[in-house]
């Protein structure tokens, strides 16, 4: 029903168009200059066709949304009758471009709203939400509770239904995945920076810099193919070899790829803030005598220590919410456990496997969900603030 | 220079070298890994854009198929091809003869075959009565064993195939009647549940009618959005927080927007999920903070002395903004765009958050209808025990980085081609 009355509202608009351009036309034969462009007329006799018929459109499906044939009409009735209206009033004393240019202002200042919208929308469905998760189990036991097993029984009377949502495990496990992920990163990231930005022929950063931003641009279900196809049987394989009992959903695996992953999110961030750092900085101490690697290390990189910091702070919060890699080649039990070796969860593929399949809005369980969220999104936008802001003081202290 | 201050010195230098070694190292690990990323896939998936076939002698028994000499498609339709098949391929071994053995013998054909049959004789109903020479599709495992892939040091129990049919496949592939061709099918047909017949169409379609809603709501928001800010909007708190506000969105886990999409478009508002309708919009709203971004940097790259000329004949801010500002952003505003959607095409996590994660045949013919899309098909098949499905998972990687390749090469060559430097 959407589109029908969508495009029959962008008819009619094209219609109103054409009539109030034709106005215009003929007014300026017979009264001499207009004064705006006969296309301001067209889109002025335009709106009031389009508004009104919106407006009705969207009074009709809120009063009678069964009603096809009444909504057509009111839409159709309000829309022509806001087109012959404007169309009178098209004079050439009429100013038309100042009505549809404050329309276009009011509609350009409405885009930029949706921004802020996504924002309120994302954090009022996750607070209530995760508000009616709390009303059935207290936040105490949510923050510290040692026990995750989210399955509530199917009869009420049954021993443990209510199931046991204690989420330190899942953030423990998260952690635990994002530690090894970025021990993979930061160094290999950070030092193929130093590399490209300090050392490497102009010609060979042009080469390694787009390759290492392929890397960014695989979509992450294809590392978690990776990972749990070809890099956790090929660990589990080389575990037994030394004789090691590696889990098939071990955490280093899963971890692993994403610090592959992360690696040109590092890499490309630090590249920016070591170039940043000011030319005088480096000769002054190459002047002195300090070989290239000693002026890196005791002038470029504490220069460029926030901006690294910074960096490395978004890489973690990429990690924190990274989802597919994850529900691929991790867990799904939660062990409370600093392991690698063994399978643990994270946030995200508790998420996951909690809304994916049935959705009932009233279980314990479906809500776990989105306090999982809540909290996910909380400690990202925590992470981004404080890099965001790193990095744009550290940008201003040289510009 | 004296031999404590020689040793310093080349101590030093050893250092220097030793450091530029790591730093290369560090390029050359991250290099390897995306080789070795790329070359599995590639490696798995190649095998995937064949399959098997056997060349059949079938006789099309007017009595079996059609006894009442109708020519009714419905009827006809309901034929029983397989069992035609079946006798067909028997006679390529007449030694066949226990229930069992047979039995055996017709596993190896896939169940496409019997469809692929039935079609032949409906469009040409004349055949029947006839004997008609056909390449009949084989199952998933009698493909893999015919590539080799099945290891015959393994116990009968524990194997997919047994020795008896590993032997009749031998012999077929001995004789020249086994072949192998192009699997169109991986591209041309919608999901199944028999790893030889599935094909990527209908995920294909469902990212494209997924894009496509994306695209309709993120462009024209978030170029409205970037021109608002970045022309007309005065610059005070309120906007401050307008950006700061987009700068954070950008870097949300696309995991949370799917949370958004569930709570809001199907929870409260009550819309269908599963429809690339609901997937586009929760896409859109997480592309949106990149395309705005990427637009206003295009708009900010455009000289104020367009603006002042174009102000100074007297047009007004709006006619300024769009009859010159906006048409020379252009080409940066689509590469952005174009980068956003390249994004917007690999994701995964919001689609499952919304339901497009079902197991859906029919090809999705609107953004109504019922769908998946590239990346969940991906995630779908790794997921499916058969082996045949590995191969098959990492064909569709391929044709999902195929679709990412070309559409940063669009982005790169339109950045190349229209980009003004100034």
């Amino acid at each position: 029903m959407l589109f029908p009355a969508l495009a029959t509202i962008a008819a009619l608009a094209a219609l109103a168009f054409w009539l109030g351009r034709g106005r215009a036309l003929a007014v300026s034969l017979a009264e001499g200059r207009l004064r705006a462009r006969p296309n301001y007329y067209g889109g002025y006799v335009a709106l009031w066709a389009a508004l009104p018929a919106l407006a009705a459109t969207i009074a009709a499906a809120l009063f009678a949304p069964a009603a096809r044939g009444a909504l057509l009409a009111a839409l159709l009735a309000a829309g022509l009758a806001g087109a012959f209206f404007a169309r009178r009033r098209v004079t050439a004393a009429l100013n038309a471009r100042v009505p549809v240019e404050r329309a276009t202002r009011i509609a350009l200042g409405a885009s930029s709203l949706v921004a802020i919208l996504t924002t309120v929308g994302i954090i009022a469905s996750l607070l209530f939400e995760a508000w009616r998760f709390f009303e059935r189990v207290p936040m105490s036991e949510f923050l510290f509770g040692l026990q995750w097993s989210p399955q509530t029984a199917i009869r009420e009377d049954q021993v443990g239904s209510s199931g046991a949502f204690g989420a330190v495990p899942v953030f423990a496990g998260t952690l635990l995945i994002t530690l090894i992920a970025m021990s993979v990163a930061a160094p290999i990231g950070l030092l193929s920076a130093i590399y490209l930005a300090e050392y490497a022929r102009p010609r060979v950063r042009a080469l390694v810099k787009p390759l290492l931003e392929v890397l960014a641009g695989i979509p992450t279900v294809v590392y978690g193919f990776f990972a749990a196809l070809t890099v956790a049987p090929a660990v589990r394989g080389f575990g037994e070899r030394i004789g090691l009992d590696i889990a098939s959903e071990s955490a280093l695996a899963a971890g692993g790829v994403m610090g592959v992953m992360i690696i040109p999110f590092v890499s490309s961030l630090s590249d920016d803030v070591i170039r940043a750092v000011p030319q005088s900085l480096r000769e002054a101490s190459l002047g002195l005598g300090a070989t290239p690697s000693e002026t890196i290390r005791r002038v470029v990189f504490p220069a460029a220590l926030p901006g690294i910091v910074g960096a490395l702070l978004l890489a973690v919060s990429r990690a924190v919410g990274e989802t597919m890699i994850v529900v691929m080649a991790a867990g799904l039990a939660a062990n409370l456990t600093a392991n690698p070796l063994e399978a643990v969860t994270t946030v995200t593929v508790q998420i996951v496997t909690l809304l994916v399949g049935d959705q009932e809005f009233d279980s314990a369980k479906t809500l776990a969900a989105f306090a999982l969220g809540l909290a996910l999104f909380l400690v990202t936008l925590v992470l981004n603030v404080i890099a965001l802001e790193v990095v744009r003081r550290y940008r201003e202290q040289y510009e | 220079m004296s031999d404590a201050k020689r040793a310093l010195l080349k101590k030093r230098y050893a250092a220097e070298r030793r450091f530029r070694r790591v730093g290369l190292a560090a390029v050359g690990v991250a290099l390897t890994a995306l080789a070795v990323l790329l070359g599995s896939i590639v490696w798995q998936g190649v095998p995937a854009f064949t399959e098997h076939r056997v060349r059949l002698e079938v006789v099309l028994d007017e009595a079996e198929i059609d006894p009442d000499g109708s020519r009714d498609p419905e009827l006809l339709a309901e034929a029983n091809w397989a069992g035609l098949l079946k006798s067909a391929l028997q006679a390529h071994f007449p030694e066949v003869e226990s229930r069992s053995e047979k039995r055996e013998l017709a596993e190896l054909l896939s169940s496409g075959a019997a469809y692929d049959l039935a079609d032949r004789v409906l469009a040409n109903p004349k055949l029947i009565g006839t004997t008609t020479s056909l390449e009949a599709l084989l199952s998933d495992d009698a493909s893999l064993a015919l590539r080799g892939e099945i290891d015959r040091d393994v116990p009968e129990e524990e194997r997919v195939l047994s020795d008896a049919q590993l032997a009749w496949l031998d012999s077929l592939a001995e004789r020249g009647l086994a072949r192998e061709a192009f699997a169109a099918r991986l591209l041309t047909s919608g999901d199944s549940r028999e790893p030889e017949l599935a094909g990527i169409l209908g995920a294909a379609a469902g990212s494209f009618w997924t894009l496509l809603v994306t695209l309709a709501l993120s462009f024209p928001l978030g170029v409205a959005a970037a021109l608002y800010l970045e022309e007309l909007a005065p610059k005070n708190r309120w906007t401050d927080l307008i950006e700061v506000n987009i700068n954070n969105l950008a870097a949300v886990p696309s995991i949370v927007f799917g949370l958004l999409g569930l709570a809001v478009f199907l929870g409260w508002f009550g819309l269908q999920g599963s429809a690339p309708l609901v997937g586009g919009m929760v896409l859109a709203l997480m592309t949106l903070p990149t395309v705005i971004i990427a637009a206003r940097a295009a708009i900010r790259a455009v000289p104020p002395s367009i603006r002042e000329a174009a102000l100074g004949v007297g047009a007004s801010q709006l006619q300024t903004v769009f009859h010159h500002v906006l048409p020379l952003a252009l080409p940066g505003v689509l590469t952005g765009t174009i980068l956003g959607m390249a994004r917007a095409l690999g994701e995964t996590a919001p689609l499952l958050m919304i339901g497009m994660v079902a197991f859906i045949v029919d090809v999705p013919a609107g953004p109504l209808d019922p769908a998946s899309a590239l990346p969940v098909q991906i995630f779908l098949w790794a997921d499916s025990p058969e082996r045949a499905f590995v191969a098959r998972t990492s064909a569709a990687i391929l044709v999902l980085l195929t679709f990412l390749v070309l559409m940063n090469l669009a982005a790169v060559l339109l950045r190349s081609r229209f980009e003004r430097r100034w």
